[in-house]
């Protein structure tokens, strides 16, 4: 495989080989992940993490990934809102830290800051998510977790729930499922349906994706409900937000007697009830966990 | 008065000695034109003509520059407003040189991309870059931000 030096920009960029090689060694992290063994394998190596929007999650996974191989992290976490607005500008910066370390990890709120950097720097970089773009390693993790509970991916039934216009988990998502021939179903208020270029492009490539805004309508029949969150203010009118809310609300009633799993990229706020987190269907806090055995496939490949 | 005298002539466009003849310029892109090209400048004439009556087009542009023959990379840029223009290269009053615009696959510096919270649209050093994915009816891709252009949101920078 071909993935040294490569830079991890858009889940576009990876080909369904890409993908399957990078969880098959995901899967070899996990013991490492887990501290049942121990590695060195990248001793000596330095992580630069620039984060110019805080994402703990993100951000710690990373750390601990790159921790967990040996290596070593330098770099910073700038307060939300306080980017961009004093001094030296992001490529300086970047030019700097790709001098220090031996891969660039970016977390940036405009989109195209990481192909940018990844342009200035001679080190690989890793798209840790850039405003509404990409954020690659959630949809590498996301597989994985589906991977890992059904050891497969390919044929399952996965609907995606909540926001799908604005959100960028969603997109990326529903792109690389695509490759697995997963049969797909789209759930969302009307206002936030699955943008046309993406439902566009997905059949071109074949792949027709049930869409509905009625939550009862797939929950019977999938593997996977995808769960993302409805921002408030997306709605003017709270009345009608609080009716979507309670539409699209998943809790432990609702998914009473379905084996299906549940996911989210988290944070959640309320769109998932407390009392899912302790049925069998919650599989939300592994996929968290499966965001640290993923970084370090990705970062033992590219460094 | 005698009316036959007083008819309005009709505006004719002097042939030009040496220099460059573009034609069939999508109405009203003229300007355009001349501002991919740097012009007006100290050194070249020009001659403009818009909103002309075209046998192909229902209207056109067209511009003329004097003693300046285009580079080819010029020519790509028109491609991109203009898609019709014809370019001709004039030595001694023949046309020695005549071809339609032909449209790059890749687009660089001259464009501004729509999406504001693009990297592109920041103090940062960079130039912008477009895809090209459909010559026909254009369509661009920012390298940058995925961010699809159709021709109705072309905007150029300054
Ligand atoms: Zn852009």
């Amino acid at each position: 495989m071909t993935f040294s030096q490569k830079n991890i920009i858009s889940i576009k960029d990876f080909s369904k080989k890409d993908i399957k090689y990078i969880l098959r060694v995901a899967e070899r992290m996990e013991p490492i992940a887990r501290s049942k063994e121990t590695s060195n394998l990248l001793y000596g190596k330095i992580l630069g993490m620039l984060f110019y929007e805080p994402s703990t999650r993100t951000k710690l996974s990373f750390e601990t990934g790159m921790k967990r191989l040996g290596g070593n992290v330098i770099g910073f976490t700038e307060a939300a809102g306080s980017s961009m607005t004093k001094g030296e500008n992001l490529a300086d910066t970047a030019r700097m830290v790709g001098e220090y370390a031996d891969s660039i990890v970016i977390r940036h709120e405009m989109e195209g800051a990481a192909r940018y950097v990844s342009d200035l720097v001679d080190v690989p970089v890793i798209n840790a998510g850039d405003g509404a773009g990409q954020h690659p390693t959630q949809t590498l993790l996301d597989l994985y977790t589906i991977k890992r509970i059904f050891g497969k991916i390919k044929n399952l039934n996965i609907a995606l729930i909540g926001d799908l216009k604005y959100g960028r988990t969603v997109h990326s998502l529903a792109y690389a499922l695509a490759l697995f021939n997963v049969k797909m179903s789209f759930v969302s208020p009307k206002e936030l349906k699955m943008p046309d270029e993406i439902v566009h492009d997905l059949n071109k490539i074949d792949v027709v994706a049930r869409e509905t805004e009625n939550i009862h309508d797939v929950l019977d029949k999938v593997d996977v409900l995808y769960v993302t969150r409805i921002q408030k203010e997306r709605f003017p009118d709270p009345e009608e937000y609080q009716k979507i809310k309670g539409a699209y609300l998943i809790n432990s009633e609702l998914l009473k007697g379905t084996d299906l799993i549940v996911m989210h990229p988290l944070p959640r706020v309320d769109e998932i009830a407390y009392d899912v987190d302790s049925t069998p269907n919650s599989k939300y806090f592994e996929q968290a966990f499966y965001g640290v055995p993923v970084r370090m496939a990705l970062l033992k490949s590219i460094i | 008065m005698n009316k036959s005298a007083k008819l309005p002539r009709e505006l004719k466009v002097k042939p030009i000695k040496n220099g460059t003849v573009i034609d069939h310029i999508s109405a009203n892109r003229a300007l355009n034109v001349l501002k991919i090209l740097g012009l007006p400048n100290d050194k070249s004439k020009v001659t403009i003509a818009m909103n002309v009556l075209s046998s192909q087009m229902k209207n056109k542009d067209i511009v003329k520059i004097e003693n300046r023959e285009l580079d080819p990379q010029e020519v790509d840029k028109i491609a991109l407003i203009a898609p019709n223009a014809t370019i001709n290269i004039i030595r001694d009053y023949d046309i020695v040189e005549k071809g339609k615009v032909q449209l790059m696959d890749e687009i660089n510096d001259i464009l501004k991309c729509p999406n504001p919270n693009c990297i592109t649209n920041t103090s940062e050093p960079v130039n912008s870059k477009f895809y090209v994915i459909n010559k026909k009816a254009i369509i661009l891709r920012c390298y940058f931000c995925d961010r699809i252009i159709d021709e109705k949101s072309i905007e150029f920078r300054i």
